[in-house]
This record gives structure tokens, sequence and C-alpha cells, in this order.
């Protein structure tokens, strides 16, 4: 689960991080009088949506006057702004983050994720702030300064100063940044983070070091303990078919192709969408029923890949291990019957009572083209969607 | 001979009261497994399915002599389970339970160093040594006996792997699913280490997905070490960046863990990759003709 950037800097602000001063808006009346109650003569007005690149996408502004702020926050607020990361689309504006403007020295980058590797959280800092992170990983790898943190010993003073020696700083930035980090590892930990990326993390002219922008994950496996961000979930950042998939226990991924497929098992469901690219087809989507493929699950899913209006094949592919074919069966012939699916289906069933379940296929009189293994079924609906 | 374990192995089932608890165990035990403990805080002192419950894990392996345990124990509460077993001396731990929080796992794996307690999983389907020994959700019938080694992150992925080579007669030694999360307890290097040393193993079907860099590590570690053959697979050729594909850890973060990367290091590491996963069993009985 993401959080929008006000609501990572609220969390930053409680737990002690600098960060601007700034109020979030829905109206640009609200913009308005944010910026009145930040007073001062520079605001930026920035678009509030779960994706980076919103600079470039013009979702940052400077405004100079109280009448800027207002038609900045007119032009982004119910629009839909697309950057490189939200997808041709876009993501809905609906609310707007008015900050007093910052006097930027130098602009740092600084995240914290888990390092996979080493089965630690790490934090990854660059004097290259404000700019791609992975580009300047891929260019300059010697500009990006990482350090694991042991769960047991915790954040070490040395890996505070590697990281601050790093990054240039100078005597009292280092203090502010080494408390920085030590509130941030808190938070991380607290929150169930699975990553926290501040870029920029800035050094005003004054000499401070402050958190310029902020965003933060949750880790969608802890969800279950951290009651009050989940409250903060804004589902109108979330793709529609993907959060219905949830509340039915699917997991559902959209693609660009056409083809559609119904899987148990996320690797088999990986699996499949390769197997159709390979035989010459497009995948529309990724979807696990998950091990009990009941006929309910199953027209559930038969529901959302038909909501999809690219798809012109359907592939089932179930390997019944504790579950049974013939079972497995039924419920697609029923799923069928009662959402009325009008596109070619394929489906190869595999594993416990197979032969019966073929059988029904078979007998229920549905257009269901069988398939005998993998590598033909993907050449079947394959060739049944460019038919 | 196998790996981990065998028709010797007893095993101690965490969270046997529960509906999977329960469902599970008793295929396992139908399968042959010598499922001699469970355990449930509270339950003490019932028999359930058969089976005598505990109240801890300590007890449960003082009175029965288990030395591998079994988790079924729900999320929010599977850490715990995870430690409680390392603590009470058993040498392998099989956790099954999806969703445990990373954070969770982070520790837990900094934790296990101090214990020789092995860990796989969790969210896994477990481990099999065909006609002696099933621990998780695998269905029994696929596998059949045999000399190949089988380790994958997937589940039903792993069944294809598996039934493939029952058809083709290769049959198995011990088939490991190392689980889908990105902070897990025995990886690929683990696992090929042990299949190289089995005198019963005669080639490794090995079965990866997007993201991390695992799979890249055990590439290289085949190439200096592995003197038998292995068939790689890695699914996910065709997921988008920045997308979860239903495990936790199968995601292509910051242009990291692409399967274009893992089949590449695989390749250069002279591993007989296939693009399709239909073609596992073929191409490792095709290697052993050789």
């Amino acid at each position: 689960m993401n959080l929008h950037e006000y609501q990572s800097k609220r969390l930053f602000a409680e737990y002690g991080i600098p960060v601007p001063q700034g109020h979030p808006a829905a109206t640009p009346a609200e913009a308005v009088s944010a910026a009145k109650k930040l007073g001062g003569e520079l605001w930026v007005v920035k678009a509030q949506v779960h994706a980076g690149g919103r600079g470039k996408a013009g979702g940052v502004k400077l405004a100079r006057s109280s009448d800027e702020v207002r038609r900045y926050a007119e032009d982004m607020l119910g629009k839909q702004l697309v950057t490189h990361q939200s997808g041709p689309e876009g993501l809905p504006v609906n609310v707007v983050y008015v900050e007093a403007g910052s006097d930027i020295d130098r602009e740092l980058y600084l995240s914290m994720l888990v390092d996979r590797e080493l089965s630690r959280v790490a934090f990854i800092a660059s004097a290259a702030g404000g700019m791609d992170i992975e580009k300047v990983a891929e260019e300059t790898p010697e500009q990006i300064f990482t350090v694991a943190i042991s769960p047991d010993a915790g954040l070490q003073p040395y890996q505070a100063r590697q990281l601050s020696f790093g990054l240039g700083l100078d005597k009292k930035q280092s203090r502010q940044f080494a408390d920085l980090i030590a509130r941030l590892y808190r938070l991380y930990q607290e929150s169930d983070a699975s990553l926290v990326e501040i870029n920029p993390l800035i050094v005003t002219k004054a000499g401070d070091v402050v958190a310029l922008d902020g965003k933060i994950n949750i880790e969608d496996n802890a969800l279950f303990r951290q009651p009050k961000l989940v409250e903060l979930r804004d589902a109108s950042q979330e793709d529609a078919t993907e959060r219905k998939a949830a509340q039915h226990d699917l997991n559902y991924v959209s693609l660009d192709g056409d083809i559609a497929c119904m899987v148990n098992g996320a690797g088999l469901a990986m699996a499949t969408m390769d197997l159709i690219k390979l035989h010459g087809g497009e995948p529309a989507n990724f979807l696990d029923v998950g091990g009990g493929a009941t006929s309910e699950r199953v027209s559930a899913a038969f529901k959302l890949i038909l909501s999809n209006e690219n798809v012109r094949a359907i592939l089932v592919n179930i390997f019944g291990g504790i579950v049974r074919c013939d079972l497995i069966a039924e419920g697609i012939i029923s799923a069928v019957k009662e959402v009325g699916v009008s596109v070619p289906v394929v489906v190869r069933l595999e594993g416990t009572n197979v032969d019966k379940g073929r059988e029904l296929l078979a007998a229920s009189g549905l257009d269901i083209i069988a398939a005998k293994d993998l590598t033909d079924a993907a050449k079947k609906v394959v060739r049944a969607s460019t038919k | 001979m196998s790996i981990l374990v065998n028709k010797n192995s007893k095993i101690v089932c965490q969270g046997i009261t529960g509906n999977q608890g329960s469902f599970h165990t008793t295929q396992c035990i139908e399968y042959g497994t010598n499922v001699v403990a469970g355990v449930t805080p509270g339950r003490g002192g019932e028999i359930h399915i058969g089976v005598p419950v505990f109240n801890t894990m300590r007890e449960a392996v003082r009175e029965t002599g288990a030395d591998v345990s079994m988790i079924y124990v729900p999320a929010p509460f599977a850490a715990d389970a995870i430690l409680e077993a390392a603590d009470s001396g058993v040498e392998l731990i099989v956790c099954i339970t999806e969703g445990i929080p990373v954070l969770d796992m982070v520790k837990v794996k900094s934790a296990l160093r101090s214990y020789k307690t092995r860990l796989i999983g969790p969210n896994c389907p477990g481990i099999i040594t065909p006609d002696e020994c099933k621990i998780g959700i695998m269905p029994g019938f696929i596998h059949q006996k045999g000399k190949i080694g089988v380790v994958s992150r997937s589940g039903t992925l792993t069944y294809e792997a598996v039934y493939q080579t029952t058809q083709n007669g290769l049959g198995q030694s011990t088939c490991i699913g190392i689980g889908g999360d990105p902070v897990r307890g025995m990886n690929f290097i683990d696992c090929l280490e042990l299949f190289e040393a089995d005198p019963e193993t005669a080639g490794v079907v090995m079965v990866g997905e997007i993201g991390g860099t695992d799979e890249e590590a055990a590439a290289e570690y085949i190439k200096s070490e592995l003197s038998k053959p292995v068939v790689a697979y890695i699914a996910g050729v065709t997921a988008p960046p920045g997308k979860r594909m239903g495990h936790a850890g199968a995601i292509v973060a910051g242009g990291k863990g692409t399967a274009a990367d893992k089949f590449k290091a695989l390749d250069a590491a002279g591993v007989a990759t296939v693009r399709s996963p239909a073609e596992l069993g073929s191409k490792m009985q095709e290697l052993l003709k050789r």
C-alpha cells in the first residue's frame, strides 16, 4: 500500500523528521487559504498521486502569488496526471499539497528498503539527489552509499558516518543527518514500511537537512497490524480491477495483451503468460485463483477477466493437486454458463481425477476447447485469439 | 538416499488443530509421513487426528524425539512459531504459512544464525522425498521415487516439473519448494550443495522466478561447484516492472531481478535453460542420456 507525499510527510513530522510546512487541499479555495496560513511569498503546489516523475509531468509548480497558487491548483485538481510511472491513462489528482518554498543549497538522495541478499533493512544515499536514482546507480555507482542494519544491534554511529561523509555533509549537517536516519529507522520498523524514499533530501541555504519529498510504501502482509495506516489508503490511485480482485482474494495484474489467463498458483500463472508470449500471443493479465479453485472463485475470476474489453480468448490452466479436477471442471462449467462467456475458452487440466474433469467439460455442450498439455494449450489459445 | 528428510524423519506439526494444519497433516500421514506430535498452545494433552498434541515445542520434542517441524500457524504468529521451533532443537523447520511480514522474517533470519536449524520457506509448498516423507501441501501422487532433485520458488510450477520427471520415468530424489517470499530460509545454493553431495541425485531441476538475485548467485555457484547437470527455467519474462506477481518476492524493482538477467546469468554459467516450463523434464532426460 502506498502513501501520498502529504501523508508520508505527516508521518515524518510525527517522528520528528524535519519537513517544510504544508497543508493538503482538495479545492483551489482550500489551496489559497493553505498558502495564506503558511505565509511567506513562495509556495510549491504539488499534485498528490501515487507515481514518481511528477515534476516533469507538470505536477509540481512554484507559485509566487496566491493567484498563482489558485491557478495551479485549478490546473491540477480533477485532472489525470500522466507521468512516466503512472501508466498511459495517468492517475487522478484529488488533492494538491501546498508547501512553503525552500531555499535549496544541495539536493541529496536517501531511501530505505529490505536488502534481499543480506536480509536486512538498508539505507541507500547519494549526493546526486533529485535525479533518477536507477540511472545514477547504473552510470556512476561510486556515488551510491549503502549501509545495512543488523536487526539485533540496530543502526550504528559508524553507519551514519559512512553515509554523511559520502554525502559530503559538514559537522552540523552530519549531526542532523544521524538524528534523521535514526528516526527514519524507527519509523520504518514501526510502520512496517517496504520502502521509504526521500528524493530530494535537501541542505537548505541556512545549512539544515530537510526532507523535501517523501514516499512511503507499507508492506501489504503487515497491514493487519497497521490499522491507522490502512485508513490512509487512497483507492482512487489503484487499478480498479486489481482492487476488485483483491476483494475476492484473487491476485490480478492488468497487462496490455488480448489473451486472458486464469491459473492456480503464482509461479504457474507467470509461466502461463510467458508461454502465451512464446507461442506468439500477448497475455492480457496475470491471475492466480489460488489453491481452492471453487466454482464461486472461478466465476468471480471469469467476470474480472471479461471486464477487460481487449480480451479475445481465455486460457484456463489448472494443475489440480489437492483440489480435484472434476470439481474444477464443474466450477468452470457453471461459471461459463452463469457469466455468459462470449470468447473462446481453452482449458488445460492436469492432476487428480483429470479424466473425469475432461469428460465433464466435453459433455457440457459448451464451446470449450480442451488442451492436452501446456504447449498444446498455449498454441490453441493463440490460434483462437486470432480468429 | 535423499536430502534433508527421509522415512526416519519424525515430524511435529505446529498449528495442527487449525483448518489448514488438520487437513494437510492428515494428507501427510496418509502419504506415510511419520507425524509424531502436534503443537497448539492450550490444547496440550488432546489427541487430534490421531496425533498427540502438546502446549510447547520443547515438550513435544522432549516427549517424542521429533526432529522436523512443519508450520501452519497463521501469519501474525508464524515468526514466533519458527523461533520456538529453532529453540526446541529440531534440525529442520518447514514453514508453509503465507503472508508473514517481511520485517518479522528479517528478525527471524538473524536470530536463526545462532542455531544449527535449517529453515525451508515461508510461503512454500514444503519438501518431499517420494515414498518416504511428505512435509507440506504438495499432491503426493504426482511424485515418483527417482534421481532428480527439484528446487523451486513456486508451488504449482514445481508440480509441473515433478509431473514431467515422473511421466518420463526419471523420478525425484527430493523436491524442495523454497518459497516465494523475499526473505526466506534455505536458498537455491543451500539446496544445490546438498543435491551435489547426495549420491542418489543424478541431476537438478531448478525453477526460479523474477525478483531478487538468488538465481544469479546460484548460476555462479553451479559454474564453480556443481558436477551434476542442471536444467533451469525462470518464470516472469512477460511480467511488467514494479508489479508484484502474486508472490511477495516476485517483483522487478529498480531494474533488478528480471527474468532476462537471470536467464543470461544461467546461460553464461553453462546451465541448460529452457524457455518453456513444458520442456523441463525432456531437457533433463536429454542431458542424462549424453
